[in-house]
């Protein structure tokens, strides 16, 4: 089943907005995850697809058929929260069987549900436990259960993994990606980590500042991001954003600093843009303080490589990721460089379409 | 050190170091030295002197008391072992209290709790103006015992009351509520209920209100009914509470008595004569205090049983 929301907006009175003209396509079988930071408005925007939160204007419509004044119920969804919604006095055979019970199916078409539901999220031992007595996984696993066995083909996830310790989640994150495919489920999931939405979507939604920032692909995200924000968001360590000046004298030449140029194969088309390159794109090597462009501020090693911390000359901070280990005292003077893959936007954030071919001299 | 029998008596070294440390442990807990000794009696002291002197005197002097005969001061005279209880519980008139008691006792606890319940469900909904509903309902916890009983002798009222006025306006036959036997126990108990309600509604709305929010929405989006959504949700959510709440009540009922007094007098022809009330005319009217004696430590093992019996069968169903 598919999802489709149409200029979606959400106000709580006439002065606040949540969200603003939200427009997008979920399709049948797709893991979409809505990614943003803290109150974005992410979760809202879940629960307006549930229908437990009305929304302002716009349209939703499950399969074409716009459910915007249809209850919860009516809507054929399932919905795993943050705090998984257990209902504590019951056992977990009867909290996975509770909306069946509720929808008064036959006795022995619950069981048979739910036996298989808790077999696929491997809890059928646990059947007469109480949610009290379970660990935070297997808690979350109950949740997961219950959605399967509501046999919905829509699930929505509101920040499911988000109680769990960081190994925990990546374990759970693997079981729900395999079960949202195993079951074929539309899925729509909201999370603020974008690890969890790099890995496991098929189409990502970020989402800031109330309005859509970009949807697609989590590699086009990734290497094509719309604005400095979603470029900001994604990856490990972050973006290096650098401001520059387009040169007086030749339009195909960015300063970063008096010491810094880029020169690029086409014009710049504004003044003031800003640079994003990822610290792994760059290079950093010893230099003596004539060559040199930065001096080290700190040094992490990581293992399989070194992220360097470092002030360009210019001031502005950068971090590089080196492969291995560098021995970089403080404040020891490093020439750094990037060649490739380097994005522009202008002052506003927004992507600037200039050809990736571009040098950075010192 | 202290010399423990253990280390004396032969045993494996095991067990011998299990005992000391056993014994170790008691010494923790218990042992004080005079000083302390000291400080924990005065510490003790003030409520020990207000409870001796106001619970366990009284106590012991009724026990003592239902075991004789008294003359008209109270004093004790001649013992008689339990024969005031005989006299009791071959009384039918003293029957018939202790069945109009119960009666009485468990229509209030079970309306009482049915419109505590359904008031609280309609005012925890979220709805423009709920909190006058709220301060409206709760409002009967401000009102005094007395103030209530004139307050509803004037509803009940046979020629200018409220209720016979709408029975005239809507060619209903009268209902005499404070003279006959039947409709006199009703009046009691509508107006128990309604004294009780505030109470109850507003201790049952506390904790609806702390029910998780998430537990309803997944229910509505897994398709259960509010009806569904009241008994499987709500109920067990806040089952610790209705068990407070229905014992408290049980108990309170037991104990009417200046309702009682105000409104009927144990009338008409002992319909509503409670085991409180009967206590209170058999000690201070007739001033048999041997047999009023007897009666409390009665209406005491009945209510400890009853309460007992609460603990025992609602407990297996109250989710803490």
């Amino acid at each position: 089943m598919s999802i489709t929301l149409r200029n979606v907006r959400k106000d709580y009175d006439a002065q606040t907005d949540v969200l603003e003209d939200i427009s997008v396509k979920v399709e049948t079988g797709e893991f979409f995850v809505i990614v943003g930071p803290s109150g974005c408005g992410k979760s809202t925007l879940l629960r307006m697809i549930a229908g437990l939160t009305p929304i302002t204007a716009g349209e939703v419509s499950i399969d074409d058929k716009v459910v915007n004044d249809l209850p919860p119920k009516a809507r054929k969804l399932t919905m795993v929260f943050q705090n998984y919604a257990l209902f504590p006095f019951m056992s977990v055979w009867d909290n996975v069987a509770f909306g069946l019970k509720a929808r008064k199916m036959d006795q022995s078409d619950i069981k048979q549900r739910v036996d298989k539901a808790l077999k696929m999220v491997n809890l059928t031992e646990l059947g007469k436990r109480k949610p009290r007595e379970l660990s935070g996984g297997q808690r979350q696993r109950v949740a997961l259960a219950r959605a399967v066995a509501s046999d919905a083909k829509i699930c929505l996830m509101d920040e499911p993994l988000s109680n769990l310790d960081a190994q925990l989640r990546i374990k759970m994150r693997q079981e729900i990606y395999a079960l949202q495919r195993k079951l074929g489920l539309t899925l729509i999931y909201v999370t603020h980590d974008q690890v969890e939405a790099m890995t496991m979507a098929d189409h990502i939604m970020v989402l800031n500042d109330k309005h859509v920032q970009q949807i697609g692909t989590p590699s086009e995200i990734y290497q094509n991001p719309a604005n400095d924000f979603v470029a900001k968001f994604f990856g490990t360590p972050q973006i290096n954003i650098l401001s520059a000046k387009r040169s007086k004298t030749d339009h195909h030449v960015l300063n970063v600093s008096s010491d810094l140029e880029i020169a690029l194969d086409q014009e710049v088309p504004a003044e003031d843009v800003k640079i994003g390159i990822r610290p792994d794109d760059m290079k950093a090597e010893a230099a003596d303080s004539i060559e040199s462009n930065a001096v080290v501020k700190n040094t992490e090693f990581l293992g399989d490589e070194t992220i360097v911390y470092a002030t360009l000359n210019s001031g502005e901070n950068i971090h590089v990721v080196v492969p291995g280990q560098v021995n970089y005292r403080i404040y020891q003077p490093i020439k750094v460089s990037a060649d490739s893959n380097l994005m522009f936007f202008d002052a506003k954030g927004d992507r600037l379409n200039i050809s990736k071919e571009a040098y950075v001299h010192a | 050190m202290l010399k423990s029998p253990a280390q004396s008596t032969p045993t494996t070294p095991l067990s011998v170091e299990k005992t000391k440390n056993k014994l170790k442990a008691q010494e923790a807990h218990f042992s004080l030295n005079a000083k302390d000794k000291y400080f924990a009696w005065i510490f003790l002291g003030p409520s020990l002197l207000i409870l001796g002197v106001f619970i366990f005197y009284p106590m012991f002097r009724t026990l003592y008391l239902s075991l004789f005969l008294t003359n008209t001061v109270g004093k004790a005279t001649v013992f008689v072992g339990l024969s005031n209880y005989i006299n009791l519980l071959t009384s039918a008139d003293y029957i018939s209290s202790v069945g109009v008691t119960l009666f009485y006792v468990f229509a209030v606890t079970i309306i009482t709790i049915a419109l505590g319940l359904l008031l609280a469900n309609l005012a925890s909904k979220r709805l423009p103006g709920i909190g006058i509903f709220r301060t409206l309902f709760s409002a009967t916890m401000g009102v005094s015992v007395s103030v209530a009983a004139i307050f509803w002798l004037f509803i009940f009222n046979p020629s200018t009351g409220f209720l016979s006025l709408i029975s005239t306006w809507m060619h209903l036959p009268q209902i005499p509520w404070l003279t006959n036997p039947t409709a006199a126990m009703w009046a009691v108990i509508i107006t128990t209920v309604w004294m009780n309600l505030g109470f109850t509604f507003l201790i049952l709305l506390g904790a609806m209100s702390s029910v998780p929010t998430t537990l309803y929405e997944a229910a509505n989006i897994e398709g259960a009914s509010s009806r569904f959504q009241f008994f499987h949700i709500t109920v067990p959510s806040i089952s610790p509470t209705l068990f407070f709440v229905s014992i408290i009540t049980l108990i309170e009922s037991f104990k009417s008595f200046g309702l009682i007094d105000l409104m009927t007098k144990g009338g008409p022809t002992n319909a509503t004569n409670m085991l409180v009330y009967r206590i209170y005319k058999d000690a201070f009217y007739s001033g048999n205090y041997a047999q009023a004696s007897a009666e409390s430590i009665i209406l005491t093992i009945i209510i400890a049983a009853f309460t007992y019996l609460q603990f025992k069968v609602l407990e297996k169903r109250v989710n803490y």
